[in-house]
């Protein structure tokens, strides 16, 4: 499961609930999800997170599960 | 076929690219005759000799009129599966409709990336949109315009929109943008006409330049109301680098109905298909394979498209296949130019050839 750092980042970039979010939860899964909210999500990681995300990572990051993991990845 | 996918887009010859993707295209024509009835009509109609279990060569793949995706809702998937609908811009008449799913949203997505990382790097590049930023504000009714350009805004970041929703030039967002990123890799990206008319002829008829030395310019969109300017590919460049000091430019060639693997214009001018895709040219009339170098109607092939039967097109554009695998550019692979739409006469010989419209 996520960490709630990214759990809020999630919920705000899609405009959900938190409890909405879950390990089920993916890329175009829910009206919320779009092309639009994940450009969204990916600016609101990159400034938490103070991370660069290159276009795999873009496409890659399908669930909230893949984001922790891509996240990860940065903070090595 | 996934094997065919994950390839690079421009290392694969023809000689390991073609039965690669003539086993795609087979297997995606009968996937499309099991899915689709107006698909299954048609080819009972129109191919009816044509078995797909036998192999058949590319050029001898039926092909769908574009026009049909016009006049048809054609989905191999059922309605409660539709994901996507996107929608061709046509300035007259019915839009197209293509329906996409899930899957076929993501592939098509991963597939343009990976298509553009050959030609921009893995990195996001900061990026100048040469259009109004209201042509993505409504985000569950884009424009075909609007689609395009959130489709492209993934491979960029720092978003700044050159023009204003009067489509007057914001100069103030375009040389803050200047400023920040004057020395680094950038990205601008705009439909080819909005470009020429709202951006460089508004720069140069206020004769104000910018300098971005390190950017390149992906645009789209066809050259018609260029050409009734008497604007051509060389003038278009010439203008870019005046106005915008930008000398790396590449023209894209896509249509909404083969969304994702798109045929970008190499250095020396010339479209490429990648590994995913390719052209065939046939004689207007009688629809038999051009040779290299003669004009004709452009078929485009593509191995995407599993939600809607969309993978051998017949298009209303005239080109030309100028050669396989050995453009000096490098680039392995079919390349080709594109001449212009059809005159309406031929377009309409071409539906001809789909006469049996009643049944469909
Ligand atoms: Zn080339």
């Amino acid at each position: 499961m996520i960490d709630n750092k990214l759990k809020t980042i999630f919920a705000t970039a899609l405009g959900i609930d938190e409890a909405a979010i879950s390990d089920e939860l993916t890329y175009g899964s829910i009206p919320e999800w779009d092309s639009t909210a994940h450009m969204m999500l990916v600016a609101e990681i990159e400034s938490q997170y103070d991370i660069m995300l290159d276009t795999d990572d873009i496409i890659d990051m399908s669930s909230p599960a893949k984001a922790q993991t891509i996240i990860a990845k940065y903070q090595d | 076929m996934t094997a065919l996918l994950d390839l690079p887009p421009y290392d694969v010859d023809a000689a390991h690219k073609t039965p690669l993707l003539q086993a795609a295209l087979g297997e995606l024509t009968q996937h499309h005759y099991q899915q689709c009835q107006a698909f299954k009509q048609l080819i009972n109609g129109q191919w009816p000799q044509f078995n797909a279990d036998n192999a058949p060569s590319i050029g001898d793949l039926p092909f769908v009129n574009v026009r049909l995706f016009k006049e048809l809702r054609l989905q191999s998937i059922g309605d409660d599966e539709v994901f996507k609908v996107l929608q061709s811009s046509g300035t007259t008449g019915k839009p197209s409709k293509i329906m996409l799913d899930s899957a076929a949203a993501a592939l098509q997505s991963r597939t343009l990336v990976k298509i553009m990382q050959h030609w921009l790097g893995k990195q996001r590049l900061p990026m100048l949109i040469l259009d109004h930023p209201s042509v993505i504000k409504d985000r569950r009714n884009f424009s075909a315009r609007g689609a395009g350009i959130q489709g492209l805004s993934f491979l960029g970041r720092n978003h700044c929109y050159a023009l204003k929703d009067d489509m007057s030039l914001d100069i103030e967002a375009i040389s803050e943008f200047c400023d920040k990123f004057a020395d680094t890799p950038v990205l601008l990206f705009g439909f080819t006409f909005m470009v020429w008319q709202f951006v460089v002829q508004q720069l140069a008829h206020q004769q104000q330049r910018f300098q971005l030395p390190q950017g390149i310019l992906i645009h789209s969109g066809g050259w018609k109301k260029l050409a009734d300017q008497a604007v051509d590919n060389f003038n278009f460049k010439q203008g870019v680098l005046t106005t915008l000091g930008v000398s790396r430019v590449h023209n894209f060639y896509g249509m909404v109905e083969q969304v994702g693997a798109i045929f970008v214009e190499c250095e020396h001018g010339h479209l490429h298909c990648p590994s995913y895709a390719d052209i065939l040219i046939r004689r207007p009339g009688s629809w038999q394979l051009a040779d290299k170098g003669e004009i004709g109607v452009l078929q485009l092939l593509s191995a995407l498209p599993r939600s809607y039967p969309g993978h051998s097109i017949l298009a209303e554009d005239r080109g030309r296949w100028l050669g396989d695998d050995d453009c000096p550019c490098g680039r392995m692979g079919r390349y080709f130019e594109v001449l212009g739409r059809l005159p309406k006469a031929e377009v309409r010989g071409c539906s001809d050839t789909f006469g049996q419209g009643g049944n469909l």
